[in-house]
């Protein structure tokens, strides 16, 4: 696993005035954001842990390898060194246990940020996420709730394989009472966390690791860029929300809506390029609970959609976007819905660039929507 | 040599006379009482005997022996007794067709009863569905626990769960889970809280003999070492899960209560049918707990007298009369001995005491179907869109007006 790791930082080179930053974030007033500070993915979903954790002695984080060593991503690095040991320590290697106890403490009243190391090591937590935290308040008739917050870096693009790099987003997207939450960029990363902790449901929060050093368009030939010549690695200091069920538009367009998040929405606007297509490009950012004005209003604007995910295609969450596009927009359509997907195979190692979608297939996709699609 | 698998096989089956002449049982005052802050290593015989108070006479004998006020043991007496005729009418009021499933806890009542006395409702109890006893004793009103069996339009959860999925947080009692063993780990992690937050409180978790195969149960043994949680982590084994007897758990190859050694927990195994014996073992881990030595496993060796549930028949897997043969008797019996030997207590109090508990069953359930039993009354059809999240999103908002509530 130590290759996987450095591979990432292969791939992702953090710019020298970056890797040392710490974000300045106790100094900071609370709602302004003029002041910012260049951060990568980590460090903003650091900041906001931290800002969480100065604010609120009931939050507290813990994983495997999450305390003294900050985690093998380093997303919780120092907070131990800086909140003491009972508020960011390390636990066993029990991911049921990790949000079984997470569930108690929430049950108790605290606020819990735990990490499964990669989101292909949650299923063991399954049935506790499902059965337990998701259906708390339900069954207890408002009596107990489950204000988790499950962190878990997914997704390809790292050479990682099978084990170290799935999208399981949508085998929680399909459980009632659930929310998923998926970050982009630093600066939408932080907002979303901490949204994510002061939330009252259980938020599955899935960060893209091929996103954590720098944005990736998935020309992956192409020499890797950080975070630092980023707007969106601008993270201001102090504290803000980005309300979860909002999405973001991050290219407006006029012919084709693409619906995308994580590592999908950079894939799509270098797809959109690729193309020559005049892409309205929407990053959902959560897709529990969905924005679903803003899809609307942008798939009856451009008359067209296009879905990207990672995950397969099979039962993904394009397949749940694409019935509730055709549901509610069908008389604007004027080409079918295509979905960009990865493979319905296991996550392969020696075949990465075949299997994750890349901005060729993306482009692909676009220009066979804008000539009334296959 | 060829290899062979073994399956185990209980001592009886159906037709054939039960047969606990491999139980090894300690006398009533055998075991030592060790010290609270006794290392789990200095124990280790613990979770191999089995500590008993109540001897065969009804005398409490030994350093288990908890000294109880009589009032104690009565009103211990009176909870068992109201447990065991607020169960027996409802499994009628099943056969009545008045709700959907009831599970009883025939046999079991001194674990809960006395369980839920020695905590307090601040205290958090992690319970499985055969903890009843624990509302019972603390008061939870009779009314509200049928409305829930009933799902009826007082239903305290709205309608949502099966029946005797009860959840009443200020009783100190969580939410049922119908999924076993998800429990143990979450007590571990309220325990956890409760120490973070320097607080007083301890948490106390059961799981059955059968569901300590789940790794849940594991992984709560690990945390609870681990951060030397403020818990009591209770097996009760009573011998049977569904059709499946103890040893297809592995009870046959070690005792449960010893499942804690490999994982650093101090252990006791405990006689569950004598009251005072569950009772002392108890205070030894609550004591513990809150001294912040951490977290105790106890299993409660004791008989599930009654099916497993009403969609159960026993016959069809175990000798007919088991139950009446178990050689640790009648939780409710032995304490009424022992009460009657000290002087306490005469059969016309336990006759008064019997008919105060079913008149105070028929008054409560004489309220429950006055509100209605399954079908006939249930809480608004809006219920079921609330409550999935703290705040309904659109599609709940859209297929709540498609249901039109």
């Amino acid at each position: 696993m130590a290759d996987i790791y450095s591979e990432a930082d292969r791939n992702n080179e953090i710019g020298p005035d970056m890797a040392d930053h710490t974000p300045e974030t106790l100094d900071a007033p609370e709602t302004d954001l003029s002041a910012t500070a260049p951060m990568n993915m980590i460090q903003a979903l650091n900041a906001a842990i931290d800002i969480k954790m100065v604010e609120d002695g009931n939050v507290l984080s813990f994983g495997e390898d999450t305390g003294y060593f900050g985690g093998v991503f380093r997303v919780t690095d120092k907070l131990q060194q800086k909140h003491g040991l009972t508020r960011s320590f390390d636990a066993p290697i029990s991911e049921c246990g990790i949000v079984a106890a997470a569930i108690g403490m929430g049950a108790y009243g605290l606020r819990p940020v735990v990490e499964i190391q990669f989101a292909d090591y949650i299923y063991p937590a399954y049935d506790q996420i499902v059965s337990e935290a998701a259906k708390l308040r339900y069954r207890s008739g408002g009596e107990f709730t489950s204000p988790i917050v499950v962190r878990s870096p997914y997704g390809g693009g790292i050479f990682g394989g099978q084990t170290h790099s799935q999208s399981p987003e949508s085998l929680f997207t399909h459980v009632a009472g659930l929310k998923v939450v998926i970050p982009s960029n630093p600066r939408d990363a932080k907002g979303l966390l901490i949204s994510s902790i002061e939330d009252d449901d259980p938020v599955i929060f899935f960060e893209p690791k091929r996103l954590y050093n720098g944005p990736f368009d998935g020309w992956h030939q192409k020499p890797v860029s950080p975070w630092k010549s980023q707007a969106e690695a601008q993270v201001p200091t102090g504290k803000y929300n980005i309300p979860l069920g909002q999405a973001a538009v991050v290219r407006e367009g006029s012919d084709v809506t693409v619906l995308c998040y994580g590592t999908m929405v950079w894939v799509s606007l270098a797809g959109a390029e690729h193309a020559g297509v005049d892409a309205e490009v929407i990053d959902l950012r959560t897709l529990v609970p969905l924005d679903i004005e803003t899809i609307e209003a942008s798939v009856r604007k451009t008359g067209r959609c296009v879905i990207v995910h990672e995950a397969p295609k099979t039962s993904g969450y394009g397949a749940e976007l694409s019935a509730l596009v055709q549901e509610r927009c069908f008389y604007h359509l004027e080409a079918p819905i295509l979905r960009v997907t990865g493979w319905d195979t296991p996550y392969p190692h020696a075949f990465e660039w075949e299997y994750f979608p890349g901005p060729e297939r993306v482009a692909e996709a676009l220009k066979s929507v804008m000539t009334g699609g296959r | 040599m060829t290899l062979s698998l073994r399956v185990p096989e209980p001592n009886g089956r159906p037709g054939d006379a039960p047969d606990f002449s491999h139980l090894k049982l300690d006398v009533a005052g055998a075991v030592d009482r060790p010290p609270v802050d006794a290392r789990p290593v200095q124990m280790l015989d613990l979770a191999f005997r089995l500590v008993r108070v109540l001897d065969d006479e009804g005398q409490a004998v030994g350093p288990w022996n908890p000294r109880l006020e009589p009032e104690t043991l009565k009103k211990g007496l009176r909870a068992m007794i109201l447990t065991r005729a607020f169960d027996d009418r409802m499994h009628r009021a099943h056969r009545q067709g008045k709700t959907s499933f009831y599970m009883k806890c025939t046999g079991e009542e001194a674990i809960a009863v006395a369980q839920g006395m020695i905590l307090s409702r601040e205290d958090m109890g992690f319970p499985t569905y055969r903890q009843q006893g624990l509302l019972i004793a603390r008061g939870y009103p009779l009314v509200a626990m049928m409305n829930q069996i009933y799902s009826n339009a007082s239903d305290p959860v709205k309608g949502r769960q099966l029946p005797i999925m009860y959840s009443a947080k200020d009783y100190g009692f969580f939410t049922i889970s119908g999924n076993l063993g998800t429990q143990v780990p979450q007590s571990v992690g309220w325990a956890m809280a409760s120490a973070y937050k320097g607080d007083d409180k301890i948490a106390i978790s059961w799981i059955g003999d059968g569901a300590t195969a789940e790794g849940d149960f594991h992984n709560a043994l690990t945390f609870a070492a681990v951060y030397r949680a403020p818990v009591i982590l209770n097996i009760v084994n009573n011998q049977w899960a569904i059709s499946s007897f103890q040893g297809i758990a592995g009870g046959n190859e070690t005792t449960f209560a010893s499942k804690a050694i490999g994982y650093g927990l101090p252990s006791l195994r405990v006689d569950g049918n004598d009251f005072l014996a569950v009772w002392a073992a108890t205070q030894w881990a609550e004591e513990r707990a809150r001294t912040n030595q951490g977290a105790t496993v106890i299993e409660l060796f004791t008989y599930r007298g009654a099916p497993h549930s009403t969609s159960d028949d026993p016959g069809r897997y175990r000798p007919g009369d088991e139950h009446e043969k178990w050689p640790l008797g009648d939780p409710i019996e032995r304490l009424r001995q022992h009460l009657t030997l000290i002087g306490e207590w005469d059969d016309e109090q336990h006759a008064s005491a019997l008919k105060a508990a079913v008149e105070e069953v028929r008054l409560a359930g004489k309220e429950a179907e006055a509100i209605g039993t399954l079908g006939q009354s249930r809480p608004s059809v809006k219920e079921m869109f609330e409550d999935v999240y703290a705040t309904e999103d659109w599609r709940l908002t859209e297929q709540r007006r498609e249901v039109g509530v």
